[in-house]
């Protein structure tokens, strides 16, 4: 699945994974990973979009900055997949109950 | 090093079925060549998806030709109530022995002929930690392996997965 190699490919980036492993001990600011970084502060935009991009981050404005942490829900791409799988399934699942036939109780 | 517990969410989802309890167990159970997308076969040409009715049963799939090819097994059979199933397919939808995921579906009486279903799928953290092991030990000592360690120790689990593989 190409979502899921997305992930990988995020975290293939030396500095993307120095970004989370900070924000795994911390919810941070662009400026304050930027002072942690030898990297500048657009660089460091960037990698975020990336791993945003995958799910590996997400933010939330506080001020006139955003604050970025570890997104919980990870594993994005793969969750999707099996969401629609288990919305196919289920939904086919539904509909074979609803199909008139009687209810035998078996 | 880090210490993380970082866990996706599982899937669940709720649905109202028309039916008894024993009606919708049995159609789950029995029926699940009639309701799994068909373009997930393993095998190609589906005749058959199997839940052997026991813990510790197979769950499988039987091809147009006979042949077969394992999705998972059943962890628990307490129809019409519940159903503990381990999902063992990867995200390339290939069986792999070293990875447990759980379905577990629970069936509540609404009304007579009216059934709640609560379904979730939880452990999905395991996808991740095992691709990671995976990925690993195919990898040797190239620049991928420092992601994908990070990304196993992210996701804290590569313990349980294997130890759920042992």
């Amino acid at each position: 699945m190409a979502d899921h190699q997305a992930i990988f490919k995020a975290l293939a980036e030396p500095s993307r994974c120095q970004i989370v492993e900070h924000l795994s001990r911390e919810p941070l600011t662009v400026r304050q990973l930027t002072d942690r970084l030898p990297i500048g502060q657009s660089a460091v935009s960037q990698h975020l979009e990336v791993l945003r991009k995958a799910e590996l981050v997400r933010f939330e404005p506080r001020g006139a900055s955003n604050v970025y942490r570890i997104d919980p829900r990870g594993l994005g791409a793969v969750r999707a997949w099996l969401d629609r799988y288990w919305d196919e399934a289920l939904g086919n699942y539904a509909r074979l109950l609803e199909d008139g036939e009687d209810d035998d109780g078996t | 090093m880090m210490e993380l517990e970082i866990r996706p969410a599982p899937l669940r989802k709720t649905l109202l079925v028309p039916a008894s309890r024993q009606k919708a167990f049995a159609v789950f159970a029995g029926r699940m060549h009639e309701w799994s997308p068909a373009v997930q076969s393993l095998l190609g040409g589906r005749r058959d998806i199997v839940i052997e009715g026991r813990p510790g049963g197979r769950w499988y799939e039987i091809s147009a030709d006979g042949a077969e090819a394992d999705w998972g097994r059943v962890l628990a059979w307490e129809p019409p109530h519940r159903l503990l199933l381990a999902w063992q397919l990867d995200a390339d939808f290939q069986y792999d022995p070293g990875l447990v995921t759980e379905v577990e579906v629970r069936f509540f009486e609404e009304e007579p002929r009216r059934t709640r279903i609560e379904f979730e799928h939880r452990h999905l953290e395991r996808f991740g930690a095992r691709a990671a092991e995976v990925a690993a030990s195919l990898d040797g000592e190239g620049g991928w392996s420092g992601s994908f360690a990070l990304y196993a120790a992210l996701l804290g689990k590569e313990q349980e997965a294997r130890h759920a593989a042992g």
